[in-house]
């Protein structure tokens, strides 16, 4: 007799009602890191269709060309927005490949540390420049 | 037989390589070089806030050999992760599952990322000559 024919006790559930309706999981976060991936890859494909555009477009912009065009003033928005969706989507992604490779506990704690510091370290600073162009005198 | 001697799976001197599991790895593969994209963009953007100097020396770097080169595997990693995150969401909805639309899918792809590379670079260069 194989697993799959076996009697009922063998399909009854493993988990609670309770942890069933909470629908958290062994990993204590459930769908949320999942969910949140797509969401950010959802935003960043027009955020990202707009800036290959904008970028062709700007081939060979002296600077003057280039400010004019962040203040103008939409891209400065999308530019943001682009820079929030892009280092949350990095975060989520390489959070799941280090949790892949990296086994030992301590390391891997201060690999996902020193990303997500780098993400937003690098999120603020794009952040800053696109707004000291858009509001600078 | 001890932990140590067991076959790793996939054994890589003996597997034979699918495009869907080429692609699964070159999915991530890209995500760690858009990773690295990114940063390449904060760096113009700063250096555009910074003033002219700045801007046109990083305007200068991204004209060189190595510049360009940056760009052009800049360009193909974001289109590849961009039509292949499409046929991931297309996935996630629980559609495009069967192994026939799994591998069309696939190719299809390859062919809109060099599509998209291809036109991307055409158009860029025109106007960078004119």
């Amino acid at each position: 007799m194989t697993d799959h024919q076996m009697p009922s006790p063998a399909h009854a559930p493993m988990r609670s009602p309770l942890g069933r309706a909470i629908g958290l999981g062994s990993a204590k976060e459930g769908v949320t890191h999942w969910w949140r991936q797509r969401v950010s890859a959802l935003a960043l494909v027009p955020l990202t269709l707009w800036f290959v555009i904008a970028v062709i477009a700007l081939v060979g912009a002296d600077h003057a060309a280039f400010v004019t065009w962040v203040r103008s003033p939409m891209p400065a928005v999308f530019l943001i927005l682009l820079l929030v969706a892009s280092f949350y989507h990095t975060a989520l992604g390489l959070q799941v490949i280090i949790e892949d490779y990296i086994h030992g506990e301590v390391m891997r704690l201060a690999a996902l540390l020193l990303m997500r510091l780098l993400c937003v370290l690098f999120a603020v600073r794009g952040i800053l420049a696109v707004l000291k162009m858009a509001l600078g005198a | 037989m001890s932990p140590a001697e067991r076959p790793l799976s996939p054994h890589l001197q003996v597997y034979r390589w699918q495009l869907t599991s080429v692609m699964s790895i070159l999915h991530r593969a890209t995500g760690v070089a858009l990773s690295l994209g990114t940063i390449l963009l904060v760096w113009w953007l700063g250096a555009a806030s910074d003033g002219p100097e700045p801007y046109a020396a990083v305007q200068h770097f991204l004209g060189s050999w190595i510049g360009l080169l940056l760009l052009f595997g800049w360009s193909v990693a974001l289109f590849y992760h961009l039509c292949n995150g499409l046929r991931h969401l297309w996935w996630d909805i629980g559609r495009g599952l069967e192994l026939s639309s799994v591998y069309g899918g696939g190719w299809a792809v390859l062919a809109s990322t060099a599509a998209l590379t291809i036109v991307s670079w055409a158009v860029g260069l025109s106007h960078w000559a004119h």
